[in-house]
């Protein structure tokens, strides 16, 4: 128990996907402009973490020993179909949530958030319950840090910057701060 | 800002970049070649690839290998997609084009752990996540997929080097302010204090800003330059006349 606890935390803070790895920095710069886009986005990309997940442990447990080399492919295919399925099965059991989730849904394939989970996972050797446990640490990690970027950029949305630092720049800055920030967790690992 | 940000987002879901070069309008090769150097930089004006540009430029030869990777299956897939564009059906065509990428990087990986065990293992997973790497998508659905297979194989070339320019930019500003040395060699002698920081996550961060930065300044302060001299040019006229 103390092990997914350990597994969780480390995952959502001290590595946090985003500010510490640098993983899906697309919808991390792309749409942190407002607060509830950024809680949907980060929604949506924990459920789909979470079907990768078990989805990855089946293929690592019953597929890839007898083909190693096609690791990559298989995952990247698995990825592709499993969005696509989510979408489909959210089209038709509740089509307000799709129509809340849209374009954020397809494009969660080509975050490489996804990819990352699948590769960590298969090279710390985590099984079923603890690959879980690493999707939805590392989905609430990529949430707060939507939830935090969106909600300093609608605090500066008014606010008097120089004109050449507006736009990609000024976003940085606040990611380097925010990243900053989050070095402090670090040592919570050493204890 | 939020445009411009959208702008980026989309670009990531391979919805084709900016790249306005029509296939009718007939273009000298050199500039296919030339555009992904500056101005198309695929990481400073498109901002795509923010993710290795960011995660793996802690020092130059990191970035430097990145770069190469990245270069070699950005050629290699366009010239296959290229090559076979007629024979892939449109709906399928990004789970093809992902499948010919995917191939390419796990060349790249097994030759780089082949070649450079110590710095494959440095780079950890961010080798194999070439395959989502928006550059390679976005070249395959903006250009590759519809252009001949020489035009494609010039423009991934100018967008490899356009990258690994920029790879190259970040891991030496990382490297020689957060460990005083340049590919390993010491630059500042021992007397120098290293700034950690800048080899550490928010680093990544700040550095790629201040990029972004003074690339803005600099086209700002070039279309003033141009504004002014146009208002010099109209007020010789006027005095002229």
């Amino acid at each position: 128990m103390g092990d997914l606890a350990w597994i969780f935390v480390s995952s959502m803070v001290v590595n946090n996907f985003t500010l510490m790895l640098f993983l899906g920095l697309c919808p991390f710069l792309g749409v942190s402009g407002r607060i509830d886009t950024a809680l949907r986005m980060g929604v949506a990309n924990t459920f789909v973490l979470i079907v990768t997940a078990v989805a990855v442990w089946f293929l690592n447990a019953f597929v890839l020993p007898s083909a190693p080399y096609l690791r990559l492919i298989a995952f990247i295919i698995v990825i592709a179909s499993l969005v696509q399925i989510v979408e489909m099965v959210i089209k038709k059991l509740s089509p307000a949530l799709f129509r809340a989730l849209g374009i954020y849904l397809p494009l969660i394939t080509t975050n490489c958030a996804i990819l990352a989970l699948a590769i960590f996972q298969t090279n710390r050797e985590y099984g079923l319950l603890e690959g879980v446990v690493f999707a939805i640490g590392s989905g609430a990690g990529l949430t707060l840090a939507l939830v935090l970027m969106a909600s300093i950029r609608e605090g500066i949305e008014l606010a008097d910057v120089p004109a050449v630092l507006k736009g990609t720049a000024l976003v940085l800055m606040i990611a380097g701060s925010l990243s900053l920030a989050f070095m402090g967790f670090a040592g919570l690992l050493s204890s | 800002m939020s445009g411009e940000m959208s702008h980026a987002d989309v670009h990531c879901g391979a919805h084709g970049a900016s790249a306005g070069v029509g296939p009718r309008r007939a273009v000298p090769p050199g500039e296919d070649l030339v555009k992904g150097f500056w101005r198309e930089n695929p990481v400073l004006v498109q901002l795509l690839g923010l993710c290795p540009t960011l995660a793996v430029t802690n020092s130059v030869a990191n970035s430097a290998v990145m770069g190469i990777a990245t270069f070699f299956v950005l050629v290699g897939s366009s010239l296959l997609v290229s090559a076979s564009r007629r024979f892939i059906p449109n709906e399928v065509r990004i789970a093809s084009y992902i499948l010919i990428i995917a191939t390419f990087v796990s060349v790249a990986e097994m030759a780089l752990q082949a070649l450079v065990p110590g710095i494959h293992k440095a780079l950890g997973a961010f080798v194999a996540l070439i395959v989502v790497n928006c550059i390679i998508l976005g070249r395959q659905e903006a250009f590759a997929g519809k252009n001949p297979v020489g035009r494609s194989v010039l423009d991934a070339v100018g967008m490899g080097i356009g990258f690994m320019i920029m790879m190259l930019i970040m891991g030496s500003v990382r490297e020689v302010l957060g460990s005083g040395t340049f590919l390993g060699v010491s630059l500042f002698g021992p007397a120098y204090e290293p700034w950690v920081i800048m080899v550490l996550p928010p680093g990544g961060f700040f550095t790629l800003a201040f990029v972004l930065l003074a690339v803005a300044w600099l086209k700002r302060r070039k279309a003033l330059r141009a504004r002014a001299a146009e208002r010099h040019d109209v007020a010789v006229v006027e005095r002229a006349a």
